[in-house]
């Protein structure tokens, strides 16, 4: 039982700590938000990424930055209604 | 294989100012991909000069420099992705960085919440504030304990959960507590509100932190909501009767704020907007760049850039620390910049998005009346209330000068490694930059030289020599010519003329001329040395006047064959095998030796150097004879005291053609070492170092320039000794100048036959003669290898086709969010028309030009062409097709169809209406058929066909056209009205066709993000057949591929890897088997793929985006090789080992470096993990990393090699090796 009472609270910690790590009620919307803005981070992050979408698009990559960023706000849709 | 970068990235992340030397003076800083340089300005060079260049082996993302209180120089601050700050100092004399901190925080990569995507310094240098881009934010402060040691404190922590950062700055408050300011954005409620309201109602906040230094802890002081389109913040010089606060950008706004402030404090401008025919009149700008600059009074400016490229001067007026309004005035137009940095020596250096960074000479501040200038009392706080839109003309450069253009092929779009010129070597051809800054560039491994003087001769020449009077003398007088059979002497003055009365024999051959002694001059010719006393010119005309000469004869019937000589000691070989050497006497005269050498062999060639300073005689002389080999001789008594007795034997695989001795500049202690060059009759050119105490020969490098005989001209180069190598063409032999490592380049030149150095009084450099020209030129730039000759084009290239026959590129280009061609002079006229009905003609606007402005922009529209490129014999663009509105070319093949007797089409996939956000869509597609030329230098529109899906790969296969038409592949002949199509395969790859590449009936598709699919055509039934038959395990978000043998691809991907896959044999033997492929089509399909996988041969992170792949030679001879192009200007080989000593040994070299505690990598990287970054790095060497080792000195060296366990490794069989595998594939 003790066992079990430090797992919990380690994961607990984690949980904390790092942003995305999941639990057993975790849901598709958290899941996939997470993934999204994951990646939409990195893509801001490799300097090469963000230039290469930059041209794509035909403006700076300041613009395709700040747009990227707003994407991290709602990635995936709206969240899904609670069930009462 | 072993990696190598042949061209570092260009792309510049950032670029700082900062004295890092501490002289005083102010340098740049600045990031191109995983390099991190320390460029010096300066106006006495015209140029700038890069002092530190090193590779720091990680991912930066931002760098800054602090300097605490009493400090006398900038220390960096490096931001990576290795989860660590590292702070550097830049030690000048050793030329290194040293670490001062190295403080881990976090887990190592790119990733949403680990600090590092944001980094501020306080401007005090106390804090650092390193931010994520989500919730984590992290202080570190600085402070100096004794006289120089640094201490850094643990991170204090500011994190706040569900909130986005959108940038982070330090404010400038003088020596009170330091504040950070954020653009924040907290989206807890758009998480969980179902109805999306709260999503559309989220507010962006500016955000102030204060560290507590006396407390030790970091508060969230203040917040206020700004513009829901805030982007990027400024910093306000702060302190005593300074305002401080920042300057807030967002979507046209640029308001200024500050700590605590009301609502009704906020002074707000809104961004200028062009006033042009072409351009939308509602359309906001952004602020992308800027900097702040500080005059000395404590008056600052700022420069800020929109996304246009307009920069604007902002301005604010203030009363004892209170702003009372702030300006704004049009400063200039440039493109858009990634960084611009001013100095104090009114320089202003821009890194830009793409194509070359440029160096601009501020000529004045922008305070020209003239130019339209608007205050914020003009404008209303709050940006959704209505205000007028400001506006002006663009117009081009004023107030800056162009100072210097920095080369950059960032952004390389495609590349193409051919021999169109028809060289030796082939260029390579790559298609760069975005916007009207495209330009098709060449490059070729060379050296730039710059031509001084060219004239013609009387007759042709053979040989071409310089020489002083007398020993003093600082200047070269006398030009010797040999012709066929005279000698011609002249003399330079003010113009070069023919001079008389010098003593010369005229009537004979010369093979060499030497000042010798004091004031005499040697005339080495084949029946003896006539030897000149005095020779001068009292008048300074051109008649001579000597003291008398004196004849040597060479014994009968034999000739003089070969010579060497310097200012005292003379050696010469007769036809029948002897040497013979003299020494000047007390009274200038020659005195031969005693001692003769007897060789059984004919000399072919002799080499003595010049005497080192501050001794009598030189010690060696070298002798190459037709029994290939070398011999070395010494000229000083030994212990023995006899002289001319052979010291050591060097055998060759030729011929000696050519010898010299020299010293040059290397990594050795003394930083200059004897060396010994040697031409052979085969073209293969050795350099080796003579030992200076013993005349051993040792240190070999060997290389194969050119299919004639080598001839050598000693000679200056950028101030350094080098040689000069002739063969079928010039090549220089120098040391690096910031390395120091042995480097063999071509000269960007022609031809000649011989050459020798030259020292005027207006320059130094080289002269040398072609058939019957006389030609100087000097060499000043040693440390670009590379010279560039660019074309520029229209819009951004996206690819090309090479068309051999015609040596001409098609290339296709497009630009997003641009008004195309026809709309835009639509546009002009109608303005035009009205212009000219409000009988305003002398207003009639003109197009700007797009170069400098940019192509008028509108947001969803394409504009595209195809431009015929010819980069050998017009070197320009010799055709230009624009394509309709809203048209964007995505794909080219020149495809020779083989129903039409091998006519030559251009097939180019156009999308009409597409767009990305939020995700791919367009209107119609279609493939567009041009026939070409006869000579391939014109095209004309022959039909389209509309495909039901995006063209984005073509390919002339068999006589006909393959298209990956979306996901499916398709084969299409030539018809009336259209294509038509001879085979398809649906569903080819799972995602979308983006590549193709063939060989046999083998082809192999690259889809978007599922890696590459081997396809076999079988073409022996009806309807033929395209099977897919092997595919690859993990999802590759392929860009390039290219087939390097029958059953292998090497290929690159979105996110900077490189790797190769091979289909497993029993597969490849298995597919060719049957003429019908119906056993492949009974095979099951496994795990919703093909029936097959591919193996993985290869992985290997490169840190830029791969986007072109060929296996080719780049030297003339060399070997073939993988050479890949990346998206930031890299151009990269990968080469195979050939010998499984060398790899084992490079293997053990890479691990010894890759593990070397005292020299860690300089972004606190760990290297294998770096190359690692996506998957594991499988079979590849980095080279980069391994030439490191030469940077290091010799003991370290030593250190290294004792820990391989590799037999006989010595530092001379390392740094041989190591240069072997750059030298013998490529430069």
């Amino acid at each position: 039982m003790a066992d079990k009472l430090r797992a919990q609270q380690q994961l607990e910690a984690l949980q904390a700590r790092f942003v995305g790590v999941g639990h057993p009620d975790t849901t598709k919307f958290e899941w996939t938000s997470n993934i999204a803005r994951d990646s939409i981070a990195s893509y801001i992050g490799h300097p090469p990424m963000l230039q290469y979408m930059s041209i794509g698009l035909g403006q700076p990559k300041e613009k395709t930055r700040i747009q990227l960023i707003e994407r991290m706000i709602q990635p995936v849709g709206k969240p899904p209604a609670k069930e009462v | 294989m072993y990696a190598l970068t042949v061209q570092e990235p260009s792309a510049t992340q950032e670029a700082l100012v900062g004295d890092f030397l501490g002289n005083g003076r102010q340098q740049i800083l600045i990031a191109n991909g995983s390099r991190l340089s320390i460029l010096v300005v300066s106006r006495a060079r015209k140029g700038h000069e890069v002092i530190f260049s090193q590779n720091v082996f990680g991912i930066i993302r931002h760098i800054a420099k602090f300097r605490l209180a009493g400090g006398t120089k900038d220390n960096i601050v490096l931001s990576t992705d290795s989860g660590r700050l590292v702070t550097y100092e830049y030690l000048p004399e050793e030329r290194r960085l040293s670490p001062i901190h190295e403080e881990t925080y976090g887990k190592s990569g790119i990733r949403r919440v680990i600090p590092g995507e944001y980094m501020a310094v306080d401007p005090k240098g106390r804090a650092i504030m390193l931010a994520s881009l989500e919730k984590n934010k992290l202080v570190y402060i600085l402070t100096r304990t004794g006289e120089d040691v640094i201490t850094i404190s643990s991170p204090l922590e500011a994190h706040k959960p569900s909130t986005l950062v959108y940038y982070l700055l330090a404010l400038d408050v003088g020596y009170e507590n330091p504040v950070f300011a954020t653009l924040e954005l907290d989206f807890t409620q758009a998480d969980t509100d179902p109805t999306g309201e709260a999503a559309k109602e989220v507010e962006k906040e500016l955000v102030y932190y204060e560290l507590d230094l006396g407390l030790n802890h970091i508060v969230r002081k203040w917040s206020e909501p700004v513009d829901r389109t805030a982007n990027i913040l400024f910093r306000v010089p702060g302190g005593a009767h300074a305002p401080s606060g920042v300057l807030c950008c967002g979507e046209d706004n640029i308001s200024y704020r500050r700590i605590h402030n009301r609502k009704s404090d906020v002074k707000r401008l809104a961004i200028p907007r062009r006033d042009a025919p072409t351009e939308d009149p509602n359309r906001k700008r952004i602020i992308v760049s800027g900097i702040l600059y500080t005059l000395k009074k404590g008056d600052f400016f700022y420069l800020l850039q929109t996304d246009d490229g307009d920069v604007f001067k902002v301005t604010f007026d203030c009363t004892d620390g209170e702003v009372d309004r702030i300006k704004i005035r049009y400063f200039d137009t440039l493109p858009v910049a990634t960084s611009i940095c001013i100095l104090k020596a009114g320089f202003i250096f821009c890194a830009f998005e793409s194509g070359d960074r440029v160096i601009y000479d501020l000529e004045s501040l922008g305070d020209d009346p003239n130019d339209p200038e608007f205050d914020s009392t003009q404008f209303p706080a709050n940006p959704s209330d209505p205000y007028h839109p400001p506006f002006f003309r663009p117009r081009p450069l004023k107030n800056l000068i162009l100072f210097e253009t920095i080369p950059s092929m960032n952004p390389i779009m495609d590349m193409d490694v051919s021999n169109f010129a028809e060289e030796d070597a082939p260029q390579i051809n790559t298609i760069c930059g975005t916007g009207a800054r495209s330009t098709f560039r060449t490059t070729r491994n060379a050296l730039e030289v710059l031509d001084l003087i060219e004239s013609g001769l009387p007759r042709q020449a053979t040989a071409v020599w310089t020489t002083k009077l007398t020993v003093e003398d600082e200047y070269d007088t006398l030009i010797i010519l040999c012709m066929i059979s005279s000698t011609l002497i002249l003399k330079i003055g003010e113009v070069v003329e023919q001079a008389h009365e010098t003593g010369f024999l005229t009537e004979t051959t010369t093979l060499g001329v030497q000042q010798f002694g004091d004031d005499c001059i040697i005339q080495i010719h084949p029946r003896g040395i006539r030897h000149i006393r005095e020779l001068r010119f009292p008048n300074d005309d051109t008649e001579g006047e000597t003291s008398g000469y004196y004849d040597w004869e060479a014994p009968v019937h034999r000739t003089i064959v070969a010579y060497a000589a310097n200012n005292r000691q003379v050696a010469i070989a007769l036809s029948s095998g002897e040497i013979y050497y003299f020494e000047c006497d007390s009274d200038m005269s020659l005195a031969k030796f005693e001692t003769e050498i007897p060789l059984e062999h004919n000399v072919t060639c002799i080499a003595i150097p010049d005497i080192p300073e501050g001794q009598a005689r030189s010690r060696w002389m070298a002798v190459g004879s037709s029994d290939q080999s070398i011999r070395i001789f010494n000229l000083t008594a030994d212990n023995e005291g006899n002289i001319l007795v052979m010291a050591s034997l060097q055998h060759l695989s030729s011929i000696p053609s050519s010898l010299a001795i020299n010293y040059m500049r290397d990594n050795s202690p003394h930083g200059y070492s004897q060396y010994l060059h040697i031409g052979l009759r085969s073209g293969i050119y050795i350099r080796s170092v003579l030992e200076e105490f013993n005349g051993e020969i040792g240190d070999t490098r060997k290389r194969f320039l050119g299919p004639a005989p080598v001839r050598f001209a000693r000679v200056n180069a950028a101030d350094e000794p080098a040689v000069v190598c002739v063969t079928t063409r010039p090549w220089l032999s120098y040391a690096h100048p910031q390395t120091g490592w042995f480097c063999t380049t071509p000269l960007n030149y022609i031809s000649f036959d011989s050459a020798a150095s030259f020292e005027g009084s207006q320059f130094k450099g080289v002269i040398c003669v072609s058939g019957a020209e006389l030609r100087i030129f000097s060499i000043s730039n040693l440390s670009s290898n590379t010279v560039t000759q660019s074309i520029p084009l229209q819009y951004t290239p996206r690819k090309m086709a090479a068309s051999p026959e015609a040596r001409v590129y098609y290339v296709i280009e497009s630009d997003n969010n641009t008004i195309d061609l026809a709309t835009r002079e639509a546009l002009l006229a109608r303005n035009g028309e009205d212009a000219e009905m409000d009988g305003d003609s002398t207003n009639g606007v003109k197009a700007l030009p797009a170069p400098q402005f940019g192509h008028p922009k509108a947001n969803g529209l394409w504009a595209s062409c195809i431009q015929i490129v010819d980069p050998v014999q017009e070197n320009a663009v010799i055709q230009t097709l624009e394509l309709g509105r809203d048209e964007c070319a995505v794909s080219v093949a020149l495809v020779p169809f083989e129903s039409r007797n091998d006519e030559r089409f251009l097939a180019v996939g156009v999308a009409v209406g597409l767009s990305f956000v939020p995700s791919l869509k367009f209107k119609s597609a279609h493939i567009y058929l041009y026939k070409v030329s006869d000579d391939g230098r014109s095209l004309e529109f022959y039909h389209k066909t509309d495909t039901d899906d995006l063209c984005l790969a073509l390919l002339a296969f068999k006589g006909k056209l393959m298209a990956g038409v979306g996901k499916n592949l398709s084969m299409y002949d030539i018809g009336k009205r259209s294509l038509l199509r001879k085979a398809h395969t649906a569903n080819c790859t799972t995602t979308r066709i983006t590549g193709l590449t063939t060989q046999g009936s083998r082809l192999v598709v690259s889809d978007q993000s599922q890696s590459v699919t081997y396809v076999v055509h079988k073409e022996l039934i009806h309807p033929n057949r395209l099977i897919p038959f092997a595919d690859d395990t993990v999802s590759r978000w392929t860009t390039c591929a290219e087939m390097v043998d029958y059953d292998t691809v090497v290929g690159g991907d979105k996110f900077g890897n490189l790797w190769m896959v091979r289909c497993p044999p029993d597969v490849s033997h298995a597919s060719d088997e049957s003429t019908d492929g119906q056993h492949l089509i009974q095979d099951k399909p496994y795990l919703n793929g093909t029936p097959n996988r591919v193996n993985l041969v290869m992985h290997y992170y490169a840190n830029d985006i791969p986007v072109a792949v060929q296996k080719r030679a780049l030297l003339y001879g060399g070997e073939k090789i993988v050479i890949w192009a990346g998206l930031q200007g890299t151009l990269g080989i990968l080469v195979p080992f050939l010998s499984r000593r060398d790899f084992k040994m490079i293997q053990e070299l890479e691990m010894t470096l890759r593990s070397d505690k005292e020299h860690k990598m300089i972004s606190g990287r760990d290297h294998l993990a770096f190359r690692s970054y996506y998957s594991p790095a499988k079979g590849v060497i980095d080279g980069d990393l391994c030439e490191t080792f030469l940077t290091r000195k010799l003991h370290e060296k030593e250190g290294i090699v004792a820990r391989l366990s590799t037999p006989g490794a010595s530092v001379e069989r390392v740094e041989e090796l190591l240069w072997n595998m750059r030298a013998l594939y490529a430069f």
